[in-house]
């Protein structure tokens, strides 16, 4: 595997007056409750290890307050660790001083907020071209990439507005274009949908993958939404009280769910929409007369509606116009009932 | 025989307090009991308070209260001089600067002034309503023969207006960064506030000639700057997180944070700030006038001093009439800022 784009290793966060003393005895076992009827100090994030690959989109799922917003900010650093490495690109971003933790954050990384914070003074445009205006660049080189990208995320004509005259939806895809218009490789995006009406919020999650397609970024998406987070993860990551419960693809996840937490979690979500093919495929067997073909990164629910709800029968796998193996439909069926976790 | 005798002779002080014992009778009570040739009988419905003043009768060496007041004027005449000399080059432009502009006032022909202050309220407000009523509002004060009166008042607002938000709103923008600072001036800034006007001007009068114009223009400036300075510290206090940290997030430095993202969401309540200091440059121009400051604050005092009924309240009316000029102009300019943030 390539060298990821961020890791994050060992990372301890503790608020509270004396957070160096704190991390002694949580380093002695003491757990989030504990510590806070103990000495008032919060445990924000315990041990977290995470590397994040480039290209990808890593979906950091957990409740509120779960630590989600402070990992993430952990990223670009607007907080630091009390113990721990952030490594941006191979890098130890906690050596940087002032200048160079800006140059990374004007250059290297981007940012989507939950409640958009955009500048309420200036104009859509003005506020789409922040990146560049900060950096110092010049206005008849900015201009048009901005244009550019609003026009993309479909807020063309809408240059010269403020953004208290357009809707929620609207002012995150000002978001969303501010943060395209920085450039940066990796996009760092708070809960960036969580706000939003659920059919405007299923328009941005396909317009955020649409935009993927095409330009590759790396991407550190927040959601308390599981649904969400299975669309856009190429990676998950579950966090609970700070700590990671279980990382991994997302699929892997949902057939081999680790912890009971995780199983309770994932009971509700609609499987035939979110499991694929692929998760579920076997090996080709020759032997086997194939009642059909299917496509190796259909949903489940798209080979059901396909094969009209039969459930016996051996389906052949094609990617690419290649068998790449076969699905008995009795597999898929009993795919779709959660199972409970091995040893219970 | 004073109510306190008792005090000294039980404690033995007597001897300490007698060297220096004024003989003469210091009560309108004892006077009248010495014309009589009686003591005086205290009973304990009138038994006095143990103040200075009733010790004293008691035991000369015990200081009056006159004596404090004494002492602290003798004190403040002794560092008078120090203060001037630190104080008197430092505030002295303040003098050009209200002598200047009462100057122009002067010498600027009506057919200048007049325009060119509707055309200051037409760019302020950006309404032609507003502009014709104050076009209409001054055209009433010149036709009464107060012109000159009311563009003294207006020249000496704003000069101390502007002096306040010169100084008022760095002072509020530190504030707002540094909790110690607040809570250095709020107290401060509380005392401003709450001292009755009359008041400032008693050490004033000591430190500085009456002739000098500064002398009101300090009196002005320390009172009207309380409100633009703590309205700067709240605004910028209460600029959005969320704002902030985006800022912070595409890399600003604290300089661009300052001035692209703090002051521009203040600007509401600073503007609010400006409003309400102009408001109380004018309560305080009036009553300034008691220190030669001009402008129709003269005129009102005109009206107490010699019982002059029509001088007075017309002059009263003016300044009412600029008040509301000056409320009107302001809001508007605020209520500008405050349509194109929400
Ligand atoms: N500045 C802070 N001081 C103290 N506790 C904090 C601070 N920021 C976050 N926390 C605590 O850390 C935990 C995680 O918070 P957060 O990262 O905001 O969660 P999430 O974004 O997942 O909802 C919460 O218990 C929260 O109360
Ligand atoms: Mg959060």
């Amino acid at each position: 595997m390539t060298e990821p784009m961020i890791s994050i290793r060992n990372l301890y966060k503790v608020f509270g007056s004396d957070p160096k003393a704190a991390m002694k005895e949580v380093h002695a076992g003491m757990g989030k409750e504990e510590l806070r009827e103990h000495n008032g100090h919060v445990l924000g994030l315990k041990n977290i290890n995470v590397d994040l690959q480039e290209g990808e989109i890593t979906v950091i799922m957990g409740l509120s307050g779960s630590g989600k917003s402070t990992l993430v900010r952990h990223f670009n650093r607007l907080i630091d660790p009390t113990e721990g490495q952030v490594l941006v690109k191979g890098e130890d971003v906690l050596a940087y001083d002032e200048l160079q933790l800006r140059e990374m954050r004007r250059k290297t990384m981007s940012m989507v907020f939950q409640h958009f914070a955009l500048l309420p003074h200036r104009t859509v445009l003005q506020n789409t071209a922040l990146a560049p205006v900060v950096r110092g660049e010049d206005k008849s080189e900015y201009e048009p990439e901005a244009k550019k990208w609003l026009e993309r995320v479909g807020l063309a004509g809408y240059e010269d507005s403020y953004p208290h005259q357009l809707s929620g939806g609207m002012k995150q895809r000002v978001g969303i274009a501010r943060a395209l218009t920085s450039n940066a490789p990796i996009m760092l995006m708070d809960e960036a949908f969580s706000a939003l009406d659920p059919l405007i919020r299923t328009d941005m999650q396909d317009l955020l993958l649409e935009l993927q397609v095409e330009l590759n970024k790396t991407i550190v998406f927040i959601s308390h939404d599981l649904d969400e987070a299975l669309k856009l993860a190429d990676h998950l990551v579950i966090l609970k009280d700070g700590e990671v419960v279980q990382q991994g693809e997302p699929q892997h996840i949902l057939l081999n769910p680790e912890d009971d937490y995780i199983v309770d979690f994932i009971s509700d979500i609609n499987r035939a929409r979110v499991l694929r093919v692929r998760s579920i495929m076997e090996p080709l067997n020759e032997k086997i007369e194939h009642s059909g073909e299917i496509q190796r990164e259909d949903t489940l629910e798209q080979v059901i509606a396909q094969t009209g709800g039969e459930s016996s029968g051996t389906y052949l796998v094609k990617h690419e116009g290649e068998p790449v193996g076969e699905l008995q439909m009795s597999t898929l069926v009993r795919s779709l009932v959660p199972q409970k976790r091995s040893g219970h | 025989m004073a109510s306190y005798d008792f005090l000294f002779n039980s404690t033995g002080l007597e001897g300490w307090c007698d060297t220096e014992q004024s003989s003469a009778p210091t009560s309108m009570a004892d006077l009248m009991a010495a014309a009589q040739g009686t003591e005086v009988e205290i009973t304990a419905w009138d038994f006095p308070f143990p103040s200075l003043d009733a010790l004293n009768e008691s035991c000369g060496k015990i200081p009056e209260t006159r004596d404090l007041t004494k002492g602290l004027e003798d004190g403040f005449l002794a560092m008078k001089d120090s203060l001037r000399f630190v104080l008197d080059p430092i505030t002295e432009p303040l003098s050009w600067m209200l002598d200047g502009a009462l100057y122009l006032a002067e010498v600027t022909p009506w057919w200048i002034v007049i325009p060119l202050l509707l055309l200051i309220t037409r760019m302020i407000s950006k309404s032609w309503s507003l502009t014709i009523g104050v076009g209409a509002s001054i055209v009433g004060l010149a036709f009464i023969d107060h012109y000159s009166y009311a563009i003294q008042t207006l020249s000496i607002i704003f000069v101390c207006a502007a002096i306040c938000v010169l100084l008022g709103v760095p002072i509020g923008i530190a504030m707002s960064r540094s909790d110690r600072l607040q809570r250095a001036i709020i107290p401060v800034l509380d005392m401003l506030q709450t001292l009755p006007t009359f008041v400032y001007l008693i050490p004033l009068i000591f430190l500085f000639s009456v002739t000098e114009s500064k002398l009101y223009g300090i009196a002005i400036i320390l009172y009207a700057i309380v409100p633009v300075v703590r309205l700067t510290d709240l605004g910028i206090r209460m600029v959005d997180k969320d704002v902030l940290e985006a800022a912070q997030a595409f890399g600003m430095t604290p300089r661009q944070k300052l001035y692209q993202v703090q002051i521009p969401l203040a600007l509401p309540n600073i503007m609010a700030g400006i409003n309400q200091t102009i408001m109380m440059s004018l309560a305080m121009v009036v009553i300034a006038s008691l220190v030669s400051a001009p402008g129709l604050g003269v005129l009102v005092l005109r009206g107490i001093r010699s019982l002059e009924l029509g001088v007075g309240l017309v002059a009263g009316l003016g300044i009412v009439i600029l008040a509301i000029i000056l409320d009107r102009v302001t809001k508007a300019a605020l209520a500008r800022v405050n349509a194109s943030q929400h």
